[in-house]
């Protein structure tokens, strides 16, 4: 595995894409901290984009990436080399370069404002760990959607309706559902429901840490009072942990059984 | 070499494969042929392990190829459809496949030379045209001393000099006592080159045997006649 890791990644490290988007989260780091002033407003701004945008580009790149590597990857599939290894080991090279885009991108401005002085070096770290955790989720996800779909298009289109429900939709339901059945005790419902999705539990597992409480809404004030703020932190890590784990082990699985 | 006893594949409702029983002798050029959709990539892809069989087994030198990936260092492959990773050098893609195979003796240098791909060795692979790109896929195939090799349309693409070169490629690994698999539709070069032919028709075997058998069987005197006279005497 560790070695088409290697090839896919030096493939992706030399795409254009990368650097845009790399370049894209060092402009966002140096805007921020520039116009803010304040590391602690820019960490909580960040969040805001990161959370969004993050699963977003992991999501797309995933299915591009499988769908451009197909004829490549049948190549593969006719060399000596075991079917898990050939799947993973091109997700992993697809998450770790834009992790590392993502890494480097917003460390390096973080890094030259003075992040290793700051009392937000915490904060911070905790919101690239977050960062790589979604990009690692998202574009599992992605590999998955595109191992059960032949077609691009449709493949594309699931990809691009999974973020939107993840990040857009799916807050809004929630939402309403806690309305509808505002006379139930919902605390459980709330908890089940955050951890049903990476993007809310990332954004709980953000603000816990930061403990800012106003911004924390429901969910969040739920979860603290529930697991208090460490436990919170390491049960929602935990969780997000498992959101990689499961499509990874969908991913092997289906590729053990599908034809080329 | 090769032993495939009934196997079947379907694809949806798309019953590609019936019930192929197929052995393969160790040395020689064996051409499959048929008709569009009659089961010859599927059949190539099965032997490879790229198609998971829905029953019946291959055995390669004895030992069933099912949930088995080693094996594959004996075969060299030359897909239909060349493809690769659009950032990486040609050099860098040959280190690759070597890097990713257990026989570590290699003529990528020779090969290099016969197609005249030194120019290209520092482009990248998506800057390459078509046919250079099918010469750079041969590269792969030959470079490695292995007893099986698989060919499917290898001339797609390629100008007379490389057919040429090609032509001579497969002779040499004949006379190594290699077995050689080819899928083409360009019936002169399958006449010039295979020493037997597998007709498949409709996910069977219609016919086995040399050319010559082919054409007193059919009673044509020219190959591609004979073909015609198979498909069409299938058909009616």
């Amino acid at each position: 595995m560790r070695k088409i890791l290697k090839y896919s990644f030096y493939d992706l490290m030399r795409s254009r894409w990368s650097y845009v988007y790399f370049l894209f989260y060092l402009l966002l780091g140096i805007v921020l901290l520039f116009l803010n002033n304040d590391l602690n407003k820019a960490v909580i701004t960040l969040m805001n984009v990161i959370i969004v945008l993050v699963p977003l580009i992991g999501t797309i790149f995933g299915v591009m990436y499988y769908y451009n590597s197909k004829e490549f990857t049948e190549l593969l599939l006719a060399q000596p080399v075991k079917r898990s290894s050939i799947f993973l080991g091109q997700y992993f090279g697809v998450a770790l370069s834009l992790s590392l885009s993502l890494i480097l991108g917003l460390g390096g401005p973080f890094v030259f404002y003075g992040i290793f002085n700051s009392s937000a070096i915490w904060d911070f770290s905790l919101l690239l760990v977050t960062g790589t955790l979604l990009t690692l989720i998202f574009t599992a996800l992605a590999f998955v959607i595109a191992l059960f779909n032949e077609n691009k298009i449709k493949g594309f289109g699931y990809a691009i309706l999974l973020w939107l429900f993840m990040a857009v939709i799916y807050d809004g339901l929630f939402l309403m559902s806690l309305m509808y059945f505002e006379d139930y005790p919902l605390d459980k419902f709330s908890l089940v429901a955050t951890m049903l999705n990476p993007v809310d539990l990332s954004r709980v597992l953000i603000l816990l840490k930061l403990d800012i409480s106003a911004l924390l809404g429901y969910t969040g004030a739920v979860f603290q009072n529930f697991f208090g703020t460490s436990f919170g932190l390491i049960l929602s890590l935990g969780m997000l942990g498992l959101w990689v784990l499961v499509p990874v082990l969908i991913i092997n699985r289906k590729a053990k059984r599908k034809d080329f | 070499m090769i032993a495939i006893d009934n196997l079947h594949k379907k694809f949806g409702k798309n019953q590609v494969l019936q019930g192929i029983d197929l052995t393969i002798d160790e040395g020689g050029i064996f051409a499959v042929l048929g008709p569009n959709g009659s089961g010859k990539t599927t059949l190539i892809k099965s032997i490879l392990g790229m198609v998971l069989p829905d029953a019946g087994s291959i055995r390669l030198n004895g030992s069933s190829i099912k949930k088995d990936w080693k094996y594959r260092n004996q075969i060299d492959y030359l897909p239909q459809i060349a493809n690769f990773p659009g950032n990486l050098t040609v050099q860098e893609l040959i280190k690759m496949i070597k890097d990713l195979r257990s026989d570590k003796t290699t003529e990528d240098e020779r090969l290099i030379d016969v197609f005249k791909l030194q120019p290209f060795l520092n482009k990248k692979l998506s800057n390459l045209s078509g046919g250079t790109k099918q010469k750079v896929n041969l590269v792969l195939t030959f470079m490695f001393d292995s007893p099986l090799i698989i060919l499917d349309e290898p001339t797609t693409g390629l100008d007379p000099i490389s057919h040429l070169r090609l032509k001579t490629l497969i002779s040499e690994a004949k006379e190594k006592g290699k077995t050689i698999l080819i899928t083409s539709h360009i019936m002169s070069f399958v006449e010039e080159i295979a020493d037997e032919i597998v007709f498949l028709l409709e996910g069977k075997i219609y016919f086995r045997g040399s050319i010559f058998q082919l054409k007193e069987r059919t009673e044509q005197p020219d190959f591609e006649h004979a073909i015609a006279a198979m498909l069409s005497s299938s058909y009616a």
